[in-house]
């Protein structure tokens, strides 16, 4: 039996892969409700690996490259790519992210209003990255755990985890161990906006206040989102909110009609190299640092960890990934 | 360089905002070879919610130059030069208050009146201000040991908008260490400011926001050293008129 401390995304990714290749797997959450407690319920839900690489290392490409395919097993997924626009002052910005990135083809003016009509006119120049996806996070939660169930998952929520466990997916908690484990705090806002049709990520840059804008259906979309080192969980600032709902203006008119029906505030788990890391200490492995690349990198780190706790399975396991 | 009472080797001072990861500042900071790294406290963190970045900043073992980035008045940055003293265990201050949000220049008139009232609370005040001869006069009155005038506005990476008021301004305070804070884009840009005679250069998004921040870090070190050294060696004037660099003694005789 391996025993998993917290029920979030990373523990769920472990739980899942785990019990699907053979393993008993016992998972505990101090919270009695999927993702009450979890900062995921606050993550934008992109699976936005060449977008990323823009500010991170090469790693989240290496490891995000399967998170598409691993998350339409569970969840519904829409891969409709990412969008990304700038106004004709920050041109600049677009031609640097160009640069430093890879995956995408340039679109001007009419290509943008063929892949999103709403924009027409707005923006004469983009980035299209077609190879990326965008999936909802608090669904995606869920239907997680209920897969991780249906493949023999004992999941015990609202009872904390026993001293001793195999495997630590608590994010922040487990500071007092990983001590070079730091929160990031982020700030986001869900817009109800009926009647705008918007259908994939569009990311507008902007030097100061990059902003990203996530369909999540039924006309409402997640703005987000703010990185500050700190740990405070107060609730959004007035000058991140201000500037939030500044740049999505900016992104399309309509949206200054839009209800703002509900902000959000949580801390990201980082290592240094803000890439996660799953470490042993004494007898417990800790999967952990997922920062913002949550969803993006939660499967690739559950395939580790249970190439690490499941030895035996990890050549089969892959063979049989290849040949699938 | 002595700046208020501390001997100081490196005349590179790198901001850490902006870089991509801690991991990515911890490296550019060790290529640059710094010893003097400021740190903004945003009004946010100043309850102390920022400790797991900065603990990771003072694992660093350089000086620790506290600055009030994004204060717009004079009780504000006073507030936050204060806090910041509690935090880092200094005296030094990077005063900086804001005139305007888009153009971040300095509001020269709150710059001198913080100046003042922090001076003679005890803290040594490293100004940002602009290349305006009578301001820094002001400043030094105030208390001020050190000015830092701009290059040109912050993280815009123009380079030296007005290289002679800097000239000007070094020619008027023969004696008082100016470091150009601001507006540094490219290596040459820091090269030039030495050139100058400037004391030191403090620069952040033009490392922070590089394609890859240590190398860039590196490149900035080389080329401040450079700058400084060809300042030291009293660089030749410039002429109008071509002057052979070969000698005549020598020539072939063709008669």
């Amino acid at each position: 039996m391996i025993t998993i401390a917290g029920a979030g995304l990373a523990g769920l990714a472990c739980a899942y892969e785990l019990a699907q290749r053979g393993a008993e797997v016992r998972v505990y959450d101090r919270a009695s409700e999927i993702g009450a407690a979890s900062v995921s319920r606050y993550a934008g839900g992109m699976l936005a690996p060449w977008c990323e690489r823009e500010s991170a290392e090469e790693a989240v490409i290496t490891l995000g490259g399967r998170a598409i395919d691993w998350w339409s097993n569970v969840t519904p997924v829409h891969r409709r790519g990412t969008l990304m626009v700038a106004p004709a002052r920050d041109r600049a910005e677009l031609t640097r992210f160009a640069r430093r990135t890879s995956g995408y083809k340039g679109v001007g003016g009419a290509e943008i209003e063929a892949l999103e009509p709403a924009l027409a006119g707005r923006f004469q120049q983009g980035l299209f990255f077609d190879q990326e996806a965008h999936l909802d996070p608090r669904q995606g939660l869920i239907d997680l755990a209920q897969a991780a169930v249906k493949a023999g998952v004992d999941l015990r929520l609202g009872h904390p985890a026993p001293k001793q466990v195999d495997l630590d997916c608590t994010g922040m908690p487990a500071g007092d161990q990983l001590t070079d484990l730091r929160p990031v705090r982020g700030e986001m806002a869900i817009l109800h906006c009926p009647g705008l049709e918007i259908t994939r990520t569009l990311r507008l840059l902007h030097p100061r206040i990059p902003l990203y804008l996530v369909p999540r259906g039924d006309d409402h979309f997640m703005i987000g989102a703010t990185m500050i080192e700190s740990s405070s969980t107060r609730p959004v600032s007035l000058r991140s909110l201000s500037d939030l709902l500044n740049a999505a203006f900016v992104l399309h008119p309509a949206l200054a009609e839009a209800s703002v029906v509900e902000t959000g505030t949580g801390l990201r788990p980082a290592f240094p190299d803000n890439l996660p890391r799953v470490t042993q200490l004494g007898g417990t492995l800790f999967l952990n640092g997922l920062y913002r690349h949550g969803f993006l990198l939660a499967p690739a780190m559950a395939m580790q960890v249970a190439d690490r706790l499941l030895p035996e399975t990890q050549d089969a396991h892959h063979r049989q990934r290849q040949s699938a | 360089m002595r700046l208020y009472d501390t001997d100081i080797r490196s005349r590179l001072l790198l901001g850490t905002a902006q870089y991509p990861s801690p991991a990515v500042l911890t490296d550019a900071i060790r290529q640059s070879g710094s010893q003097i790294i400021t740190v903004s406290l945003r009004r946010e963190t100043t309850d102390g919610s920022g400790a797991g970045f900065w603990s990771q900043l003072r694992d660093l073992d350089c000086l620790i130059l506290p600055n009030t980035a994004g204060c717009h008045t004079v009780k504000e940055a006073v507030t936050t030069a204060h806090m910041a003293r509690d935090l880092f265990d200094t005296r030094w201050i990077k005063l900086e208050v804001i005139g305007h949000s888009d153009l971040l220049q300095p509001d020269v008139f709150a710059l001198v009146e913080a100046a003042r009232i922090l001076t003679e609370d005890g803290f040594q005040v490293f100004p940002y201000t602009t290349d305006d001869i009578v301001v820094g006069e002001r400043l030094l009155q105030a208390g001020c040991e050190v000015l830092m005038p701009w290059g040109a506005p912050i993280g815009s990476g123009q380079g030296l908008r007005t290289p002679d008021a800097l000239r000007a301004m070094r020619a008027h305070f023969p004696d008082t260490p100016l470091i150009v804070d601001a507006g540094i884009g490219r290596p040459s840009d820091a090269t030039k400011a030495m050139e100058l005679g400037m004391d030191a250069v403090l620069l952040n998004t033009a490392v922070a926001k590089a394609g890859d921040p240590a190398k860039m870090a590196h490149a900035m070190a080389l080329a401040i050293v450079a700058g400084r050294q060809g300042y030291e060696a009293d660089p030749m004037d410039p002429r109008d008129l071509a002057v052979p660099s070969t000698p005549v003694l020598g020539l072939a005789d063709l008669n």
